[in-house]
């Protein structure tokens, strides 16, 4: 198969297709055939992935040009596909989890009506072909469509249920802190434009890469980029969409808000690594806002009582992580956090869209307990994705985990401490969430423990999947210090980081005291872990939070603050350009030239007198003005 | 005779023709006056056409006869104006008794 590469323009076309099958035949098409063609296609994605993965293993890279997207001036920006190293992983990933999360979907949402299962797909399959072009495209415009497209699909499915306002709302508000987050990537690609004059990953790296960039365009260009990726990936300022956009169907949670959509800022900060790595600041923010995301988030969902709330702060929180080690210059770090969070958190979202399934709609964890007697396979997956999470030696969250610590101890043990902190929280509030919601005793209504079923086998084998692959998904990246030459993603992205690494200046630490920093926060992590379960099995917090527990709970008030700060003064500014702007100059302007109209025409109205003698003698002066100007003003 | 006197005469003409349509109410002399204004072109037509076949000499015995045709029209086109406007002022006295032309306003409500 040496022409898999050549096959890169079908990964994307076959969730299209999907998209236009499932959405222009949402009335006609059964539910069986809706599921059949939604998953499949992303199953054919995936194959086509894994061939051209297999390409790139081999070292084959391809830069495929279809055909002349913008032509303007000296600036060509071509329809290119780029499959290397990076977006192969990424590709698997997406395609990969994708489809588990279609084939749970036909369970989950199967007893929507057929019009709107329809709808679901073609969005679900749109959303994944937009993804798809985002770390497809070979130029920034190319991922600034998938960008948008990813950005709309997003809304379609929070706001799937559009009956409810509050779900309409939050939709509404993912779409617009995106859209903050979007203007800045845009202004980005401008700017890059503007220096470059091209704006594909090899023209802007290269120049980048030559030192070509002033200092203080380098910097903008950086900040600009991350702001964009703050907006799409949560981060501090511009998270709290992620937590709201819980309102979506669960499966859409955990593919767009957990797997996908949100790691498309690292991906990008990944794909432009080069100019980060050259521009040391903007590391450093990226750095302190992912530590300091990674600490908030972590902190509210300590304190939430949302099965899915919690998954939603906790994504939050992996997602800083990420940040963090992007803002080490641990970019591999980076990328193997959000495949192993993309296996683990995808699987615990799957997990607790079965626990809500099976306790008839209830998302609250003091309504559950002792769920382990019903749902056995739920149970054990769940325990395995809390495992995972929270970095359990063997699981792969352990290793990506590890990794991104030992690179922030390699920056500043400060970064270390307040990251090995954060780790602690996210073990104690994931066992908190398992042991509230499957341990204990069953705390529901007499009704809901009647209708407690484990779920059907097309729920129940993406979890067990998912499962497996959140234990050994860690093994491709063994750390250097604990068997050399293990780290199989480290040397497969190696091409793509080439550059950055070798102008990095390295921190290295010694084996010794990385095997000391994993021990210590090993133990640290198991000891949370037993504490939190033990305590919440027998006596979960059923009331209400006070004094600092309520600041938690009421997530810092953020929302407020945002609420305050700016939602009601642009509301306000936005009621007076309606009320006086809008009424007395819009308005003020239109009436004014119909009255000037009216008016004048009343007034030139007396001229028309019927006076046969006034014509006359107005057209006497009219000859008469003629004969003037053209004898003594002409010349 | 210099040219001069026939352009003052003609001016003095078309003056006359000209306040008399601004100041009488009367349709015929109105009309009248309109008369004296294309005549007193004509007078003009006809001594510029005399001017310049003058000064071309007797060689040239075209020049100047254009200015002569068009007096010619003018007066063919004033005969005609004639007849159609005498009509109306006819069938306008018919109709309202009168030939004033202040009563002639009705278009305007």
């Amino acid at each position: 198969m040496k022409n898999a590469l050549q096959l890169a323009y079908l990964v994307p076309l076959f969730p299209l297709l999907g998209f236009l099958i499932n959405g222009l035949g949402r009335k006609s098409l059964s539910k069986g055939a809706i599921g059949v063609i939604g998953s499949g296609m992303i199953l054919a994605s995936f194959v086509v992935s894994l061939l051209m993965f297999l390409q790139v293993k081999e070292g084959n890279t391809i830069v495929a040009e279809y055909f002349n997207f913008i032509h303007v001036g000296k600036l060509s920006i071509p329809f290119a596909f780029q499959v290397d190293q990076l977006s192969s992983i990424f590709l698997l990933i997406i395609t990969g989890v994708g489809f588990l999360i279609h084939v749970y979907s036909t369970s989950y949402m199967h007893e929507e009506p057929t019009e709107h299962f329809g709808r679901y797909f073609a969005y679900l399959n749109l959303f994944v072909f937009s993804m798809l072009l985002l770390v497809m495209g070979a130029n920034y415009v190319i991922m600034f469509i998938g960008w948008e497209g990813v950005g709309l699909c997003s809304y379609l499915l929070i706001g799937f249920w559009f009956k409810k306002t509050a779900y309409n709302k939050a939709a509404n508000k993912a779409f617009i802190m995106n859209r903050i987050g979007d203007l800045a990537f845009l202004i980005a690609i401008f700017w890059i434009i503007g220096k470059v004059g091209s704006v594909g990953y090899a023209d802007v790296l290269q120049f980048a890469g030559d030192g070509s960039f002033s200092n203080k365009d380098l910097m903008g260009i950086t900040l600009l980029l991350f702001i964009g990726a703050t907006g799409k990936s949560a981060q501090i300022p511009l998270y709290t969409w992620l937590p709201d956009a819980m309102a979506g169907p669960t499966p859409v949670s955990a593919l767009i808000h957990a797997a996908t959509m949100v790691t498309a800022g690292i991906y990008m900060i990944a794909r432009s690594n080069i100019m980060y790595t050259l521009s040391p600041v903007t590391l450093n923010i990226i750095a302190w806002i992912g530590l300091a995301t990674a600490l908030v988030a972590a902190t509210i969902a300590m304190k939430q009582n949302d099965i899915k709330k919690v998954l939603a702060y906790s994504t939050v929180s992996q997602l800083g992580y990420m940040f963090l080690a992007l803002g080490t210059g641990s970019y591999v770090a980076a990328v193997f956090h959000v495949m192993t969070h993309a296996f683990f958190k995808a699987l615990l979202f799957l997990g607790s869209g079965s626990v809500i399934h099976a306790m008839g709609g209830e998302q609250d964890i003091r309504k559950m307990g002792g769920l382990s007697k019903y749902m056995k396979i739920t149970n054990l997956t769940f325990l395995i994705g809390c495992i995972a999470i929270a970095g359990i030696p063997g699981f792969s969250g352990f290793f990506s985990k590890d990794e991104i610590l030992a690179g922030a101890f390699g920056k500043s043990p400060v970064l270390y401490g307040i990251g090995l902190f954060t780790a602690l929280l996210t073990a104690f509030y994931m066992f908190r969430l398992y042991a509230t919601t499957f341990r204990g005793n069953f705390r529901g209504t007499h009704d809901q423990e009647h209708h407690l079923h484990e779920s059907p086998a097309a729920i129940t084998v993406p979890l067990l999947v998912l499962a497996v692959l959140s234990i050994v998904g860690g093994y491709i990246g063994i750390p250097e210090y604990m068997a050399h030459g293990a780290h199989r993603l480290s040397e497969f992205l190696e091409p793509v980081f080439a550059s950055s690494n070798a102008i990095m200046e390295k921190h290295e630490i010694s084996h010794s005291t990385e095997w000391m920093l994993t021990g210590v926060s090993s133990v640290l992590i198991i000891i949370v872990v037993l504490a939190a379960w033990k305590r919440f099995s027998s006596k979960p917090d059923l009331q209400d939070a006070e004094g600092f527990g309520k600041v938690l709970e009421n997530k810092w008030y953020v929302d407020e603050i945002y609420d305050k700060v700016i939602v009601q003064p642009i509301s306000r500014f936005a009621g007076f350009l309606t009320n006086v702007v809008e009424r007395l100059v819009i308005d003020g302007v239109v009436n004014g030239v119909g009255r000037l109209v009216n008016y004048s025409g009343r007034q030139l109205r007396l001229l028309q007198s019927g006076q046969v003698g006034s014509y006359v003698l107005l057209m006497v002066f009219g000859i008469l003005v003629v004969f003037v100007i053209q004898f003594f003003l002409r010349k | 005779m210099p040219i001069n006197y026939y352009i003052f005469l003609s001016i003095a003409l078309f003056c006359i023709g000209i306040v008399g349509v601004l100041t009488r109410r009367n349709a015929i002399i109105i009309f009248m006056c309109i008369e004296l204004m294309l005549n007193a072109v004509n007078l003009m037509f006809v001594a510029f056409s005399k001017m310049h076949h003058l000064a071309a000499g007797s060689g040239a015995s075209t020049v100047g006869t254009d200015g002569q045709l068009f007096v010619f029209f003018i007066m063919v086109v004033a005969a005609a104006e004639v007849s159609v406007g005498l009509a109306i002022i006819v069938m306008m006295y018919r109709n309202i008794h009168s030939v004033d032309v202040n009563f002639l306003n009705r278009l305007k409500h």
